[in-house]
C-alpha cells in the first residue's frame, strides 16, 4: 500500500510536467490547428532561461588570491560575482540561491517573445500546408534550437539547484501512520506540483473568465464566424501561441532542479507529451491535463520492482501501450470532442 | 545541330576497356608493394581520431580531441613542450613524427552510436587512409569499432571504455585498452568501502540497462559480497531514463543502507541528483548513515551533478591532481594550451596515441602485426599511472587504480574529486581466464591488405 502511495506521489510531478507541456500543445493545436513538434524545445529553452539567469547573477570579475595556487601553480584566480559588490555577500548569496524561482520573471517575457517570433516568423507560413509539412518544419526547428543551445551551453547537463530552503524531503509515511522513511517526497517536487496546479488553473481561468479568452474559445469553435464578426482572430491566436510557449517555458524553468538541464531534454518530453495529447483528446484542454497526470502516475507504478518482476520492461512501454488501447477503443481520446479523429 | 560519331554503346565500351586498363597497374602495385592496410608511403602518416563530437558525450569527445591534438604536437615536436615524452620510460620517440613521418590526423564523429562510429571509422580507413583508429567514450562503440578494425587490418587503441567485455569476451588481436575496467573498479573500491562503511551493509543497485551496466554491477556485487555485504536488490533502469524518482523512491523501503549507482554520463548525473533530492544521504537506516556509491566517476560528468557529488565514493582511471612527474608534465602541457586541466578521458587518449607511436618506433614498422608484437607484454612507466603492463593475453593495461571521493570544499569548477587511495596494481590484477572475462579470444593479428 505504502509503495503504491509513493509511486502515485512520484507520478504527480512527472504528470505535472507532461500536463503543462501537453496543455501548451493542445492550446496551439486547438487555436492554430498546427501540430507543433518544437514544443519540447520551448520547454528546453525555458529551462535554459533558468541557467542563463543564474549565469547572469553569478557574472564575476576576477580577483587574484596570492595565498592559494591553481592547478598550474600560478596564483589562484577567484571569481567574485558583481552582485556581491552591489548587495553585499550575504544578500548576494540569497539572490543567487533563489535563481530558479527568480527565473520565472525572466522567462515569461523571453518565452512569449520566442513564441511570437516563432509563430510570425515561421509557423504562420505553414497554416495552409498539410500536417505532415507542419510536423517536418517544426521538428526541424526543434533540432536547430537544440543545436543552438548545445553550441552555447555544451552537451553536458548543467546543475541548477533549488533554493537551499527546499532541499531534503518530506516524510509522508510518518504523517499517514506508516513507518518513517517509507513514503518520502522531495520538497521541490511538491513545489513543482503546486506550481503546475496554479499555472493550469490560471490558464483555464484566463480562457473561461476573460473576454479575450471567450473570443479565443469562440475562434477555436468556429474561426470563420468569429472572423466574419470583424474580430482579428489571427492576432489573438498569435498571442495564444506566445502564452503556450510561456507555459512550456515555465514548466522547464521549474523542472531544472529536478533534473539538470541539457540540450536534449525537450526531445525526451516531446514524444511523451504528444502521447498525452492523443490520450487526452486532440484539442481538449481538460483532457491534456487529465491524461498528463494519469500517464505520469501509470509510468511511476509501472516502474515498481513488484510490477517489473511480473512484467519485465513494462516501464518502458506502458505509455505507448495505453496510447494504443485508447486509439483502438476511443480514437477521440479520453475527453476529445465527438467526431474528432473519428471520421 | 552537330553530328557526333559517338554512340552510347561505343562510349560505354571504350570507357570500360579504358577503365580496366588504367586499373591494372594499381591492382598489381597494390598487392605487391603494400604489405598491410594503408601502409604510409609518403612522408606523412595519418591517424584516425574517432570521438563523440555530437550527442550526449560531445564534451567528453571534445576533451579527447584536445588531448590527441596535443599528442600530435608532441609527436611531431611542434608543441610548446614535450609533455609526457619527457617522462615516458621508453625513449624511442624523438619528436620527429613516427618513423620519421610527420603525423597527420583525421577526425570522425562516433555520436556515441555503434553504427555511426563504425561508419566514421570505416570512412577514415578507406577514404583517408588512417593506419590506426583511436578514441570513443562508450563500451558499445569501442566493441563495435574494435571489431571493424580487426576486419580492416588496422590497430584500434580504445579511448574511454570501462566494460569488462572490451578486453573480455569481445577482445580482438588488433585492439588495445589503456583504460581500466569494471572488475578493477570493484576490486579497488571494495576495501575502501569496507573501511569507511563496515562489512555489514545492505546494498541496492540501480544499473543502466546495457552492456557496461551489467559488467559493472556484476563486478561491484561480487567484490562487495566477498567482504560481507548483502545485495538487497538489483534494478535495471532504461538508458533513456531521465527522471529516476520512481526507481529511487522504493530504495529506503527495501531496507538497504547503501545505494550503488551503476550509471554513467547523463544517467549518473540525473540518478545522483534525484537520490540527493530525496534526502537519502540524510537518512539513517539500520542504525547507520545511508550512503551512495558511484563506481565509475568522471570529472566532466561530476560537474553536471554539482554539489551532489560531495562525499560520494567512486573510482577513476586518472586524475589531474596526481603529483607524479608524468601527470604534472601532462597537466602543464594541457593546462597551458587550453587553460583548464585535462579529464581522465583526455589522459587515456593522449597516452594511447603515444603508446601506439612508441610501439611503431620500436617495431620499426606500421604493420599492425609488428605493432601488436611490440605492445604485447610491454612494460612501461612515466605515463601517470605508475608502472604499467600491456598484458599479452587480453591487451588490457594493468596499473594502479584511483579511488576518489566528491570533494567537500572545491576551490574551482575542476576541483571536484579528491583522491582517497591509489590502489596498487596487484590488488586489481586478475587471471586472463577470470569468469567475468570469460569467452571470446584475441585471434591473430590482421594486417589487412
Amino acid at each position: 500500500m505504502d509503495a503504491i502511495i509513493l509511486q502515485i506521489l512520484n507520478g504527480l510531478d512527472k504528470g505535472s510536467a507532461y500536463a503543462l507541456i501537453a496543455l501548451g500543445l493542445t492550446l496551439i493545436f486547438g487555436t492554430l490547428g498546427v501540430v507543433n513538434f518544437a514544443h519540447g524545445a520551448l520547454f528546453m529553452i525555458g529551462a535554459f532561461c533558468a541557467v542563463t539567469l543564474s549565469r547572469i547573477l553569478t557574472l564575476s570579475h576576477t580577483v587574484i588570491d596570492e595565498t592559494k595556487t591553481d592547478f598550474l601553480g600560478n596564483p589562484l584566480k577567484v571569481d567574485v560575482p558583481y552582485i556581491y559588490d552591489i548587495f553585499g555577500q550575504a544578500t548576494g548569496d540569497v539572490i543567487i540561491d533563489w535563481a530558479v524561482p527568480l527565473s520565472i520573471l525572466f522567462a515569461i517575457p523571453v518565452m512569449v517573445g520566442v513564441g511570437v517570433i516563432m509563430e510570425r516568423g515561421l509557423i504562420k507560413h505553414f497554416y495552409k500546408r498539410p500536417h505532415a509539412d507542419q510536423i517536418l518544419v517544426t521538428f526541424g526547428l526543434a533540432i536547430v534550437l537544440q543545436e543552438v543551445i548545445k553550441y552555447f551551453y555544451g552537451a553536458n547537463p548543467i546543475p541548477t539547484p533549488a533554493p537551499s530552503a527546499f532541499t531534503g524531503s518530506f516524510d509522508f509515511g510518518a504523517m499517514l501512520g506508516f513507518d518513517p522513511n517509507t513514503i518520502i517526497y522531495p520538497y521541490w517536487r511538491l513545489v513543482y506540483f503546486a506550481f503546475a496546479a496554479i499555472i493550469i488553473g490560471a490558464v483555464f481561468a484566463f480562457l473561461q473568465f476573460t473576454t479575450f479568452g471567450m473570443v479565443v474559445r469562440a475562434g477555436m469553435a468556429d474561426r470563420e464566424t468569429v472572423g466574419l464578426l470583424g474580430i482579428n482572430i489571427d492576432k489573438r491566436f498569435t498571442i495564444m501561441f506566445g502564452l503556450a510557449a510561456a507555459v512550456a517555458g515555465l514548466a522547464g524553468v521549474m523542472y531544472t532542479p529536478i533534473n539538470s538541464p541539457n540540450y536534449h531534454m525537450g526531445m525526451d518530453f516531446l514524444v511523451l507529451s504528444f502521447v498525452v495529447v492523443v490520450v487526452g483528446g486532440m484539442g481538449s484542454l481538460p483532457g491534456a491535463v487529465l491524461a498528463g497526470f494519469l500517464l505520469g502516475i501509470l509510468e511511476s507504478i509501472a516502474s515498481m520492482t513488484q510490477v517489473l518482476d511480473v512484467l519485465p520492461g513494462l516501464n518502458q512501454i506502458i505509455i505507448y501501450l495505453v496510447a494504443i488501447i485508447i486509439l483502438l477503443t476511443r480514437p477521440r481520446g479520453l475527453m476529445g470532442r465527438k467526431g474528432v479523429m473519428e471520421e | 545541330m552537330s553530328k557526333s560519331n559517338f554512340t552510347r554503346r561505343g562510349l560505354l565500351k571504350t570507357s570500360a576497356v579504358g577503365g580496366a586498363g588504367l586499373a591494372v597497374p594499381t591492382i598489381f602495385t597494390a598487392s605487391s608493394a603494400s604489405a598491410f592496410t594503408n601502409e604510409p608511403t609518403g612522408d606523412t602518416v595519418t591517424l584516425g581520431f574517432n570521438v563523440p563530437q555530437s550527442g550526449p558525450y560531445a564534451d567528453e569527445g571534445a576533451d579527447e580531441l584536445r588531448a590527441y591534438e596535443l599528442a600530435v604536437e608532441h609527436l611531431n615536436g611542434t608543441g610548446a613542450d614535450n609533455g609526457m615524452l619527457e617522462t615516458f620510460s621508453s625513449k624511442a620517440l624523438k619528436g620527429n613524427g613516427i618513423l620519421g613521418k610527420k603525423v597527420e590526423y583525421v577526425t570522425g564523429d562516433t555520436q556515441t552510436k555503434s553504427d555511426a562510429a563504425r561508419a566514421s571509422a570505416k570512412s577514415m580507413i578507406e577514404k583517408d587512409g588512417a593506419v590506426m583508429i583511436t578514441g570513443g567514450s562508450s563500451s558499445g562503440v569501442a566493441v563495435a569499432v574494435q571489431a571493424l578494425c580487426q576486419e580492416a587490418g588496422v590497430i584500434f587503441m580504445a579511448g574511454l571504455t570501462h566494460s569488462n567485455d572490451t578486453t573480455g569476451k569481445d577482445k580482438k588481436a588488433n585492439g588495445f585498452r589503456h583504460f581500466f575496467n569494471s572488475y578493477m573498479s570493484g576490486a579497488a573500491l571494495a576495501p575502501v568501502l569496507e573501511k569507511m562503511y563496515g562489512s555489514d551493509r545492505k546494498a541496492y543497485h540501480l544499473t543502466a540497462d546495457y552492456n557496461w551496466g551489467y559488467t559493472t554491477e556484476e563486478a561491484i556485487v561480487s567484490s562487495t559480497e566477498a567482504m560481507g555485504w548483502e545485495t538487497v536488490n538489483t534494478v535495471k533502469t532504461p538508458l533513456t531514463q531521465t527522471d529516476f524518482s520512481s526507481y529511487i523512491a522504493p530504495v529506503l523501503q527495501s531496507g538497504a543502507d547503501v545505494l550503488v549507482l551503476n550509471h554513467y554520463g547523463g544517467n549518473m548525473v540525473n540518478s545522483l541528483t534525484n537520490a540527493v533530492q530525496f534526502g537519502l544521504r540524510d537518512k539513517q537506516v539500520n542504525g547507520k548513515n545511508f550512503e551512495i556509491v558511484v563506481p565509475l566517476y568522471s570529472r566532466l560528468m561530476a560537474k553536471g551533478a554539482g554539489a551532489n557529488v560531495k562525499g560520494i565514493f567512486g573510482s577513476t582511471n586518472w586524475h589531474w591532481s596526481l603529483q607524479d612527474d608524468a601527470s604534472k608534465a601532462f597537466v602543464k602541457s594541457f593546462g597551458t594550451k587550453y587553460g583548464f586541466p585535462p579529464s581522465q578521458a583526455a589522459h587515456t587518449c593522449y597516452v594511447q596515441a603515444l603508446l601506439y607511436a612508441d610501439a611503431v618506433e620500436r617495431a620499426g614498422t606500421f604493420n599492425p602485426c609488428g605493432v601488436v608484437e611490440a605492445l604485447e607484454g610491454f612494460e612501461f612507466d612515466g605515463m601517470g599511472n605508475g608502472p604499467t603492463l600491456y598484458r599479452a593475453e587480453d591487451h588490457q593495461c594493468f596499473k594502479d587504480v584511483l579511488v576518489v571521493k566528491g570533494k567537500e570544499n572545491p576551490t574551482s569548477e575542476f576541483d571536484l574529486l579528491e583522491i582517497v587511495e591509489v590502489t596498487p596494481v596487484a590488488q586489481v590484477t586478475y587471471p586472463p581466464d577470470h569468469p567475468q572475462f570469460a569467452g571470446g579470444s584475441l585471434g591473430s593479428c590482421n594486417p589487412g591488405a
